[in-house]
C-alpha cells in the first residue's frame, strides 16, 4: 500500500471520472473512453426508463430477480452473457482498428490499449463464456435428467447474483476510474503496488474473486445435481452426452477455481497489506503467480469447451436423425480430457526458465490431449455418416466447428512443442490459436445451443434465414480476422502491442479489421434474428415441445415447460429415452395418477448478496474501509438471517398439475405430426413424426 | 430401544478410539521432535509418516470414510481430490524447485 | 415439529445411511463434501506456496526464532478434543438425548474453538514482537497466508456453532437443523485434518528445512 491516508470516500475523487480527462485533453483517446462510459450510462438510464415506463419493476422483481427456477436463472445468465459479449466484441474491434491504423501509434494511447485487451480477455472468459455455458446448462441439464430443479436452487440464485455483481464492476470501471492494464492474466510484479498503484488491478482482483466464488458454487451445484438428481432408471451410461460434459466441467470448476482465488487473493494481500508473495524484493517470487494462475487457466479452457462438445454431440445426433456414434468412447474421451487438463498447465510458460526435461514432460502431456479430442472429432463425423442430415442453424454451426476447430487444435499441437513455442511465444500466432479454438469451439457451440434450445425455452422457433446469415457472418468474420494473425505471428509480431513499425504487417491488419467489422455485423445479426423471430412468433409456435424430432427428455415436455418441468417424473429405460419412446409409439403417455409437487419458494437472497457484494467490491477498490467493513457484516448477517427462514417450499396441488398436463396432452393428440421436410414451416407445431427408416 | 443404545455405544466408541489414537500419534510426533531434535530428514520423515497416519485415522474414525458401500462415493470423491491435489502440489514444488536451483535462489 | 424420522438420521455416513436416510440430507451432505474438497484445494495450494517459499526469508527471522512448539502442542490437543466433542454433540442429536446434553457439547466445542483461537492469536503477537510480521519476507507472507486462513475457518466454525445453537433452541431438532449439525461436524473434522497438515508441514517442516 503506497498511502494510508484515506478520507470518508477513500481515494475516490472527481478525477476518477473520464470526463475529467476529456476536459483536460480532448484527444481521440479520451473521446473513445468517454464514448464507452457514455454508452454504459445511457444504457443504464434507458433500462431504468423503459422498466418504469412499462411499469415492469414488480414483474421483474417477482418473476425474475427473486426466482429460483433454474430455467429463469438460465435465461438471466444468457442475457447477461450476451450483453457482455457485445462489449467484448466491440473492444476487439477497437483493438483491431488501432493496429489497422498502420505502423505508428494509431489513435489510442498505450495505456488505453492495454486496458482494452485486459477487459476484453477478462470479459470474454469470465463474463461471457462462463455465464453463457452455465446459463445453457442451467436451462437444459435438469430437463435432460428428468429433475424438477437443480440440487440447490437457492444457491444457484446466489451464484448468478455474484457473477452479475462482478461483471458490473467491469462496467463501473468504465465510468469510475480505470480498469487494469495487466492483461486478463494480471501478472505481477507489473500488477503489484510498486508498478501499478492505481485502482485498475484492484478492479480485476475483486471481480475475479467474487465471480470465482459464484462459479465455484455453480460447479458444486451441477456436480451434485447430475450425480444425485437423475430420474429413476437414468444410469450413468444412459446420461445424455451433454450432461456428461457438464459434470466433467463442474468437476473442473470445483478443483480449478481455487488456484485462481488463491492467486488473486495473494495479489490482493501484496497490494493492500504489503505482503511479499509476488514482489521483487524481500523474497517474493512472481513465478509462483504464473504457476498458480495457469493451474487454474488450463482447466478453465476445458471447462468452457467440454460443454460445447456436449452441445455438438446433441446437435449432430438430432440433426442427423441418428444415435450418437461411439457413446462410450465419447464418455471416456471427455473424462480423459478432464483429467489430462490438470497435467498440462506449464505449457503456458515454457519460456520461464525451467529445465528442458520439465518442458518436455508437459509438452508431451499437452500433445496427449489431442488423442481424446481426435476421438471425439471422428465420433462426430461417424455420427454424420449416412445420417439424414438437415442443414439447420445449429447443424451449420456444428459443421463450421468441425472444420475450423481442427485447424485450431492442430495449431495447439504445434504450440505444445516447447522448441516451437520458444519461437512463437507471446506473438499473435498464439492469439490466433486460442481465438481459433474459443470462437469455433466455445462460441459457435453456445450459439448452436441458443438456436437449438430457444424453442424449448420460449415456445417458438428462431428465424432460419437470419440464423443462417449469422452463421455465415461469424464464420467469414472469424476467418478474416484471425487467419491473418497466424501469419503476422509467425512473422514475429508480438501480441498486446499498441504500435508496430514493420510495414509488412499492415496488409494483414487491414484484412483483420475487415473481419472484425464482419464479426460486428454477426453480432447485430444475432439481435436482428431475435427481433424478427419475436415479431413472427405466431408462425413458429411449437407448443407440443418437440420441433426438431429430439432424442432426449427435454423434448418430451411442453414448450415452454411448466415451472415443475415434469408433471410425472419419467422412468428412463433407454439412452436417448424420448427417441426410443417415439420409435415404439409410447411417447406422451397418460399418467395414472398425479401427485402434489413441492417447489422451492422465491427468495431475495441472491439479489441482496449481488448488491452487497457489488458495493463491497467498489469500497475495496477505492479504499473506503468503513463501507467495506459494513458490507462484510451485512453480507454475513443477511446469510444468517436467511438461514432462519424455514418455509422454503410451496406446493402445487395435484389437481392443478393434472388440469394443465391433460390440456397439453389433448393438444398433443389433436396436432398433426410433421416429418422433417416441414421442420422449418409453420406446420411444425412441435409434434414430430419419427423418421423410422433413418433410425435403423 | 436396547438396540439403539447398543448402536449409540458402538458409535461413541468409534469416536473415542479415533480420539485416543490421534492423541497417541500427536504425542509420538511431538515426542520424536523433542527427543531427537528436528534437524535431519530422517526425523522429519518419521514425523511426516505419523502425521499421515493420523490423517488416515481421523478420516476413518471421525469422517467415516471406508470401503463400505454406503460411503463409497465419498471415498471416490476423496481419492479423486487427493489425486488432483497431489498433481498440483507436486507439480508446483517440482517446477518452482527446479527454477529456484537454476536461478540460484537458495544462496542468500 | 417433525420428529418422526429423526432416529434414522445418519451421522456422517453411518451404517444404513443410504438405505433409510432422507434423500434431501444425502444430497446436501454430498454437496458439502464437494465444497470441502474445493476448500481443500485452497489449503493444498497454500501448502505448496509455503514449501516453495520456505527459503525466502530475506534475512528476516525464520522458523527457529519464531515458532513456539509448546503452544502449537497445546493448540493441537485443544483442536483434537473439540473434534471429539463436536462428534459427541452429533451423536447426542442422532440418538435423541436430551437437548441439554447437545447444548452442553456444543458449548464445550465452542469454548475449545475459542481458546484455540486465543492461543493462535497470542502466537502471532509473540511472532510480531520478534519482527515476524508478514510484511517482512516472502516466507512470513506464506506463513501468514496459510495459518490464519485456517484460523479464519475455525472462527467461521465458531460463528456457525453459535447460530446453530440459537436455532436449536428456537426451533428444536427439526430435520433441517439436524442436517446442518451433520455438516458442521464434517466441517469441524475437516479443519482438524488441515491442522495436522499445518503442524506437519508448516511447523515441523519449517523447523527442519527453514
Amino acid at each position: 500500500m503506497t498511502s494510508t491516508e484515506t478520507g470518508f470516500l477513500g481515494r475516490l475523487s472527481w478525477d476518477a471520472l473520464p470526463i475529467a480527462g476529456l476536459l483536460q485533453d480532448p484527444s481521440a483517446n479520451e473521446i473513445v473512453a468517454n464514448a464507452a462510459a457514455g454508452v454504459v450510462i445511457v444504457g443504464v438510464i434507458a433500462v431504468v426508463g423503459l422498466l418504469s415506463w412499462f411499469r415492469l419493476w414488480t414483474p421483474l422483481w417477482r418473476d425474475w430477480l427473486t426466482s429460483v427456477d433454474h430455467k429463469k436463472i438460465g435465461i438471466m445468465y444468457v442475457v447477461f452473457a450476451i450483453v457482455m459479449l457485445a462489449r467484448g466484441v466491440l473492444e476487439g474491434v477497437v483493438m483491431r482498428a488501432q493496429q489497422a491504423a498502420g505502423p505508428g501509434d494509431g489513435f489510442l494511447e498505450a495505456e488505453h490499449f492495454a486496458e482494452l485487451f485486459s477487459t476484453h480477455g477478462t470479459i470474454m472468459i469470465f463474463f461471457v463464456a462462463v455465464p453463457f455455458v452455465f446459463g445453457i446448462a442451467n436451462y437444459v441439464v435438469p430437463l435432460m435428467i428428468g429433475a424438477r430443479d437443480v440440487a440447490f436452487p437457492r444457491l444457484n440464485q446466489i451464484s448468478l447474483g455474484l457473477t452479475v455483481s462482478a461483471g458490473m464492476m467491469l462496467m463501473v470501471s468504465l465510468v469510475v476510474g480505470r480498469f487494469s492494464t495487466g492483461g486478463w492474466t494480471a501478472y505481477p510484479p507489473y500488477t503489484g503496488a510498486a508498478f501499478n498503484p492505481g485502482v485498475g488491478p484492484d478492479y480485476w482482483i475483486w471481480a475475479i474473486v467474487v465471480s470465482g466464488i459464484g462459479t465455484t458454487l455453480t460447479g458444486i451445484n451441477f456436480a451434485v445435481t447430475i450425480y444425485k438428481m437423475r430420474a429413476p432408471g437414468m444410469t450413468f451410461m444412459r446420461l445424455p452426452m451433454y450432461c456428461w460434459t457438464i459434470i466433467c466441467s463442474s468437476i473442473l470448476i470445483v478443483f480449478a477455481m481455487p488456484p485462481l482465488g488463491v492467486a488473486a487473493l495473494m495479489l490482493a494481500a501484496d497490494r493492500y497489506l504489503d505482503f511479499h508473495f509476488f514482489t521483487n524484493d524481500l523474497g517474493g517470487n512472481m513465478m509462483n503467480y504464473a504457476n498458480l494462475f495457469w493451474l487454474f487457466g488450463h482447466p478453465e479452457v476445458y471447462l468452457l469447451v467440454l460443454p460445447a462438445y456436449g452441445i455438438y454431440s446433441e446437435v449432430f445426433a438430432t440433426f442427423s436423425a441418428k444415435r450418437l456414434y461411439g457413446y462410450n468412447s465419447l464418455v471416456i474421451a471427455t473424462m480423459s480430457i478432464a483429467v489430462l487438463s490438470f497435467t498440462v498447465w506449464l505449457h503456458h510458460f515454457f519460456t520461464m526458465g525451467q529445465s528442458a526435461l520439465i518442458n518436455a514432460v508437459f509438452g508431451i502431456a499437452t500433445m496427449l490431449i489431442a488423442i481424446p479430442t481426435g476421438v471425439k472429432v471422428y465420433d462426430w463425423m461417424a455420427t454424420l455418416w449416412r445420417g439424414r442430415i438437415r442443414f439447420s442453424v445449429p447443424m451449420l454451426y456444428g459443421l463450421a466447428f468441425l472444420m475450423l476447430f481442427v485447424i485450431g487444435g492442430l495449431s495447439g499441437v504445434i504450440l505444445a512443442n516447447p522448441t516451437v513455442d520458444y519461437q512463437v511465444h507471446n506473438t499473435l500466432f498464439l492469439v490466433a490459436h486460442f481465438h481459433n479454438v474459443l470462437l469455433p469451439g466455445v462460441l459457435f457451440g453456445l450459439l448452436a445451443a441458443y438456436n437449438y434450445w430457444f424453442p424449448k425455452a420460449f415456445g417458438f422457433r428462431l428465424n432460419e434465414f437470419w440464423g443462417r446469415a449469422t452463421v455465415a457472418l461469424w464464420t467469414i468474420g472469424f476467418l478474416l480476422t484471425f487467419m491473418p494473425l497466424y501469419f503476422v505471428g509467425l512473422m514475429g509480431m508480438p501480441r498486446r502491442s499498441f504500435s508496430y513499425d514493420d510495414p509488412s504487417f499492415h496488409p494483414f491488419m487491414i484484412v483483420a479489421i475487415i473481419g472484425a467489422l464482419v464479426i460486428t455485423c454477426a453480432l447485430f445479426s444475432v439481435l436482428i434474428q431475435l427481433w424478427v423471430s419475436i415479431r413472427d412468433r405466431e408462425k413458429t409456435r411449437v407448443p407440443v415441445g418437440d420441433p426438431w424430432d429430439g432424442r432426449t427428455l427435454e423434448w418430451s415436455i411442453p414448450s415452454p415447460p411448466p415451472p415443475y418441468n415434469f408433471a410425472i417424473i419419467p422412468q428412463v429405460k433407454d439412452r436417448d429415452d424420448f427417441a426410443a419412446a417415439k420409435e415404439r409409439g409410447i411417447a406422451y403417455p397418460t399418467p395414472d395418477a398425479y401427485e402434489d409437487i413441492e417447489l422451492p419458494r422465491n427468495t431475495g437472497i441472491g439479489f441482496i448478496l449481488c448488491v452487497f457484494s457489488g458495493v463491497w467490491m467498489f469500497a475495496l477498490v477505492w479504499w473506503i474501509w468503513w463501507l467495506a467493513a459494513l458490507m462484510t457484516v451485512l453480507m454475513i448477517l443477511a446469510v444468517i438471517i436467511w438461514t432462519f427462514d424455514d418455509s422454503t417450499e410451496f406446493t402445487i396441488a395435484a389437481e392443478e398439475v393434472r388440469r394443465d398436463h391433460e390440456a397439453w396432452l389433448s393438444l398433443v393428440h389433436s396436432e398433426r405430426a410433421v416429418d422433417r421436410d416441414y421442420e422449418t414451416s409453420p406446420e411444425n407445431r412441435g409434434l414430430a413424426r419419427p423418421d423410422l427408416e433413418a433410425v435403423t | 430401544m436396547d438396540k439403539r443404545s447398543e448402536m449409540h455405544r458402538r458409535e461413541r466408541r468409534r469416536y473415542v478410539i479415533g480420539y485416543g489414537g490421534s492423541l497417541l500419534l500427536t504425542l509420538a510426533m511431538f515426542g520424536v521432535a523433542h527427543l531427537f531434535g528436528i534437524e535431519t530428514t530422517g526425523v522429519y520423515l518419521t514425523i511426516g509418516l505419523l502425521g499421515l497416519a493420523q490423517l488416515v485415522l481421523q478420516l476413518v474414525y471421525f469422517l467415516h470414510i471406508d470401503r463400505r458401500r454406503s460411503s463409497r462415493e465419498d471415498l471416490h470423491l476423496v481419492l479423486f481430490s487427493t489425486m488432483v491435489l497431489l498433481i498440483m502440489i507436486l507439480g508446483t514444488v517440482w517446477v518452482l524447485g527446479n527454477l529456484a536451483i537454476r536461478m540460484h535462489m537458495h544462496v542468500m | 415439529m417433525k420428529r418422526a424420522p429423526t432416529h434414522s438420521y445418519p451421522g456422517i455416513n453411518l451404517g444404513e445411511r443410504h438405505a433409510s436416510a432422507d434423500k434431501a440430507t444425502e444430497v446436501v451432505t454430498f454437496g458439502f463434501w464437494v465444497f470441502l474438497m474445493s476448500d481443500l484445494v485452497y489449503f493444498g495450494l497454500m501448502f505448496a506456496i509455503y514449501i516453495t517459499m520456505i527459503d525466502a526469508q530475506a534475512g528476516g527471522p525464520g522458523p527457529h526464532e519464531l515458532f513456539d512448539l509448546k503452544s502449537v502442542f497445546a493448540q493441537t490437543l485443544i483442536l483434537l478434543t473439540s473434534s471429539l466433542t463436536v462428534g459427541l454433540a452429533m451423536l447426542a442429536l442422532k440418538y435423541n438425548l436430551p437437548r441439554g446434553r447437545i447444548i452442553l457439547w456444543f458449548g464445550v466445542t465452542l469454548l475449545l474453538g475459542l481458546s484455540f483461537l486465543v492461543l493462535e492469536l497470542r502466537d502471532f503477537m509473540a511472532m510480531a514482537e520478534k519482527g515476524g510480521v508478514p510484511q517482512r519476507s516472502g516466507f512470513l507472507s506464506a506463513f501468514f497466508g496459510l495459518v490464519p486462513l485456517h484460523g479464519l475457518h475455525v472462527a467461521a466454525g465458531c460463528l456457525w456453532l453459535i447460530v446453530l445453537g440459537i436455532q436449536l433452541r428456537a426451533k428444536g431438532m427439526t430435520d433441517l437443523i439436524i442436517s446442518r449439525v451433520v455438516r458442521l461436524a464434517l466441517f469441524w473434522h475437516f479443519l482438524d485434518l488441515i491442522w495436522i497438515g499445518i503442524i506437519t508441514i508448516v511447523y515441523f517442516g519449517g523447523l527442519t528445512y527453514g
